[in-house]
């Protein structure tokens, strides 16, 4: 909070703090406390979670052994000293899951359940407990029972903790193979996808290529869809039955083969834009010189093409192993025996109710994660100006060579990627895949299938709503008082820090956290938990990255003079912020609400643990559905999200044009 | 302005309480029956008890086992019908349950009832495992059609069968305990060892190796018969084997959850399910209900399969769960596929 200026010490100057200071300050206080209950401390759950374990405590069993007559001498053996005895149980072997059970047979190397020997056992202390059968026995008295039940008694474990989680996972070949296997499939879509995108959006930025505006639209279009998607229709291009079979030579879809192409259909935009825009701009200059210096036209791209795109690329790569690392729906669907993280925490989760070990792989899975984003903030932050006052931008000339065949390669990527949606679209209004292809619409029965009907669909658009209004305005309204406020520096870095964070964090990871810390009963919050609410705003902390970056770009746009001139004509902050602020920024306003709005939409990991029976979603019934075999109800539940984004896109292109119009009609003179 | 908050509240309230007092009592039902077959189970649970109303929250046995589990210290539901008796066993060894005995608990097939002193839960009807066979792949594949589960490890199904993966199925699960029942400790392991080596993947879910076979995406898949059943109705070219050495099996079953604050309710629900109206009711999508000489012959059903089920330790399968998963885990999960 002090001044770090390096004047000498005297007394510090501070500004009277006035009213809409300390408003701003209030407000900036609020949205930094929403982001420590939403993300920090659901985060901090976690982790202590991941650490919190099961261990049976031997010291807390007493055991009395009769003669063949069932006659006690007195002796009480505990449960300890009869394990250093025996060495029946490693001490690894005693630590265990919240579900673990340990048989005390072992300790009596001459038990036989035929025997007449009588056994008694207790606890010896009051929260004790151990099974007989699968009745639990608390308290500290003793049970005396015969041989025959008596081998049917159970030890339960107590809560402890410590690392053996981690050194169980670790020691487990099944899972830690998953780091592996995450890894290198994410590494293999990067290189793909930036590659491909490079040379597409090389084409449209840097050819005289014909159709760019439409190119630019059909590659947009995996991002309405989620990611679940492409894994259906490469099921009907490629799975057993599929179209195309003979394609892949008798390879499997189901397995590596599947996860990267679709995950090259999915991270594909996010590429695309990235490189796009370092593509877009361009010194002209610097390509005469390279010409004028008989360069080839090959040197000229190794020298001045790829080093002035080369942040966009790094970011691009970046973002798509982010993006492959952290999915779940396509492996999910597509990944055979295929064993990723992502599925991993699911497994662990749904499967075994092993909410300690999904915690465990979540720790696993956000390192590599944050690594990715971390080198990402270095690279961007490194980015320096390519355009000066001086340059002149480049501007492509007609190669009618190189022009078509640019326009063969982005027709190729165009068909991918229709191809992929066509197929879904076809694979839903068939009957019976592949026994009886006459079209129906029975697929479109939702109400019959697992995953919550269509009530599912309507809950999505609804959540998709509220996410985007409360998201934009939360996300805005933070920006707006991170950027304009004055002083306070401390306070606006941290608060640009946790802003910053949700980018890092798995959306899977996001919500189990969310579990651990809105599903205790000694949450004041705990009500939220299993309502529309948790989605919301799960989702908006989730996306809040990206929206916080759009709100501050457009508000760096606006001269701080505009806050001055209020001040001095006396008008409060809040109404310069609703009569100037939000007009001018309303275009980042409203790409951040349709930001909201898709990804709401299409987001599956993020919310797949804490939808309720009463609100389920669309994006859930698409992997639900696939789950229980219902495929081609899962394509069409999956076509109704991308219609309903690509219907969203529309409007807001409409509305964004109708209002722009009229508020932004200062921008051209 | 405070006192007339106050006073608002107080007469929310006061009518709130009003209409409950009134009303029906409500219960909240936790299931894994299927979507399709709640509105029924309602229907015919209100004509005989028009004032009690349930409110269902269903999901997949994994989940809502999970969600039970999940609530221990602060239990929501009332009741749980419908669930897998091995879930429901775990929950038993967490003292979640209210032990109770319906009246009329000894009419039903001793198998189908919790061994304790007093029930912790009856059953309603089992699920059988049983494979499904698509009859025109497999021909085109040039299969013979297995009979027993030795049959499957046969070098001519490599790569044509898929199961369930037990660390997320319940169905899988109660194959992989059936046969280390089945085939003892040693000669389970050695059974599966060898199935692996034909398994072209695991699925998530239990149903879904069904109707993968019924869509022709794999000739053979380890799954329940009321899911082939519902599958070749559909159409599919389906046989449903019942495999020689007898079949593992689970049951949905009915149970209390302790801490209920309507008892009296929920005690009434338990009571009807055990009824012979409720077994019938049941016997619309189960071959086999916990009421003996109840049940009637389930469309495309395969025939002995009741005769098949084995003698189910339920007992052993709920105390041994972790280890068998973990032990399961370590020996098949995560390798690659088997090359064709």
């Amino acid at each position: 909070m002090t001044d770090t200026t390096s004047l000498p010490a005297g007394p510090l100057i501070k500004g009277k703090l006035s009213r809409d200071d300390l408003i701003m300050r209030g407000g900036m206080m609020v949205i930094a406390l929403y982001l420590v209950v939403t993300l920090a401390f659901p985060l901090w759950a976690m982790l202590s979670k991941s650490f919190s374990t099961y261990r049976i405590e031997l010291s807390q069993y007493e055991f009395q052994v009769s003669d063949d007559n069932g006659v006690f001498s007195g002796t009480i053996l505990n449960g300890t000293q009869l394990n250093t005895e025996t060495g029946a149980y490693t001490d690894q072997e005693l630590s265990t899951g919240s579900d673990g059970r340990l048989s005390v047979t072992p300790f009596f190397p001459d038990f036989s359940f035929r025997s007449p020997v009588m056994y008694k056992i207790r606890n010896t202390v009051p929260d004790g407990r151990f099974l007989i059968g699968s009745n639990l026995q608390k308290g500290t008295d003793w049970v005396e029972l015969d041989s025959n039940t008596f081998r049917r008694v159970q030890l339960r474990p107590i809560k402890a903790t410590g690392v053996e989680n981690f050194a169980n996972y670790f020691s487990t070949p099944a899972l830690f193979n998953s780091v592996k296997n995450s890894i290198w499939i994410a590494i293999v879509s990067t290189i793909i996808t930036v590659t491909l995108a490079f040379w597409f959006a090389y084409a449209l930025n840097r050819s005289c290529m014909r159709f760019t505006g439409m190119f630019r639209l059909v590659a947009m279009a995996p991002i309405l869809v989620p990611s679940l998607l492409p894994g259906i229709a490469l099921v009907y291009l490629f799975g057993n039955q599929g179209m195309l079979k003979e394609l892949l030579f008798g390879a499997s879809i189901y397995g590596p083969i599947g996860i990267v192409i679709g995950s090259v259909f999915f991270t594909f935009p996010h590429a695309f834009l990235i490189i796009s825009t370092a593509l877009a701009i361009s010194d002209a200059r610097l390509y005469e010189a390279a010409s004028s210096l008989r360069s080839t036209p090959w040197r000229t791209f190794w020298t001045v093409t790829i080093p002035g795109a080369r942040y966009g690329l790094i970011s691009a790569a970046f973002v798509v192993f982010n993006l492959v690392i952290t999915d779940f729906g396509l492996p999910k669907v597509i990944g055979g025996q295929f064993n990723v993280l992502a599925v991993d925490i699911y497994k662990q989760v749904i499967g075994q109710q092993n909410f300690e070990m999904g915690a465990v792989v979540s720790v696993v899975l956000v390192v590599p994660a944050i690594l990715a984003f971390a080198i990402d903030r270095l690279v961007q932050s490194k980015q320096v100006a390519l355009l000066s006052a001086r340059s002149v931008p480049y501007r492509p000339k007609p190669h009618p060579k190189t022009d078509r065949i640019m326009l063969i390669y982005c027709s190729m990527v165009a068909l991918f990627i229709v191809g992929m949606l066509a197929v879904c679209q076809f694979a839903a209004l068939i009957k019976f895949w592949p026994y009886d292809l006459s079209l129906s619409l029975n697929n479109y029965q939702f109400d019959k299938m697992d995953g919550g009907g269509w009530g599912s669909y309507f809950n999505s658009i609804k959540m998709a709503l509220l996410t985007a209004v409360i998201g934009t305005s939360i996300i805005f309204f933070g920006a707006y008082l991170v950027e304009k406020s004055n002083g306070f520096k401390t306070g606006r870095a941290l608060f640009q820090m946790f802003a910053m964070l949700p980018m890092a964090i798995p959306g899977m990871v996001l919500g189990l956290a969310y579990i651990f810390f809105f599903n205790n009963p000694s949450n004041p919050l705990n009500a939220i938990y299993g309502t529309m609410a948790i989605l919301v705003i799960c989702s908006v902390t989730h996306f809040y990255t990206v929206s916080h970056l759009t709100a501050v770009t457009a508000l760096k746009q606006m001269d701080t003079e505009f806050e001055s001139v209020s001040a001095s004509l006396k008008q409060p902050t809040m109404k310069l912020f609703a009569r100037v602020t939000v007009p001018v920024c309303l275009p980042a306003i409203l790409d951040i609400s349709i930001y909201l709005f898709v990804n709401a939409m299409t987001t599956v990991s993020a919310v797949v643990f804490l939808y309720s029976p009463k609100t389920t979603l669309a994006s859930i019934a698409v992997l639900n559905m696939d789950d229980a075999g219902d495929i081609a109800p899962a394509a069409a539940m999956g076509m109704m999200i991308f219609y309903t984004n690509a219907a969203a896109r529309i409007l807001h292109l409409i509305a964004s044009k109708g209002i722009l119009s009229r508020t932004q009609a200062w921008r051209s003179r | 302005m405070k006192k007339n908050t106050s006073k608002f509240v107080a007469t929310v309230a006061g009518a709130l309480m009003a209409t409950a007092a009134a009303a029906e009592t409500e219960l909240t039902v936790y299931t894994a029956v299927e979507a399709e077959d709640l509105a029924r189970y309602a229907e015919e649970f209100n004509a005989v008890h028009p004032d009690i109303k349930i409110n269902w929250v269903r999901d997949s046995t994994g989940i809502i086992t999970a969600k039970l589990l999940a609530e221990r210290d602060n239990p929501q539901a009332d009741v749980v019908w419908g669930l897998a008796a091995t879930s429901l066993l775990l929950l038993k060894s967490e003292d979640m349950l209210e032990p109770y005995a319906p009246v009329g608990v000894e009419k039903l097939d001793p198998k189908f009832v919790d061994s304790g002193d007093v029930p912790s839960w009856v059953g309603m009807d089992a699920w059988v495992a049983s494979v499904c066979y698509n009859t025109v792949e497999a021909e085109k594949a040039g299969l013979t059609p297995p009979t027993s589960w030795k049959d499957l490890t046969d070098a001519q199904y490599q790569g044509h069968v898929i199961m369930p993966n037990p660390n997320s199925s319940g169905t899988g699960f109660l194959d992989v305990s059936s046969w280390l029942q089945l085939f003892g400790e040693e000669g389970g392991w050695e059974y599966m060892d060898a199935l692996h080596g034909n398994i072209a993947r695991y699925t998530h879910s239990g149903s879904k190796p069904c109707k993968l076979a019924a869509a022709g995406e794999i000739p053979i898949g380890i799954s329940f018969a009321f899911r082939g059943a519902k599958s070749k109705a559909a159409g599919a070219p389906l046989e449903i084997i019942v495999p020689s050495e007898g079949v593992g099996w689970d049951m949905e079953a009915t149970a209390i959850v302790a801490g209920t604050a309507n008892q009296e309710a929920a005690q009434k629900l338990v009571d009807f399910s055990v009824t012979k109206e409720a077994n019938e009711m049941y016997n619309v999508g189960y071959a086999v209900v916990a009421m003996p000489g109840v049940a009637k012959p389930v469309e495309h059903f395969p025939d002995g399969l009741l005769d098949a089920m084995i003698e189910n330790d339920f007992e052993f399968a709920a105390n041994n769960r972790a280890a068998i998963l973990k032990e399961w885990q370590s020996r098949y999960d995560g390798k690659s596929e088997p090359k064709e």
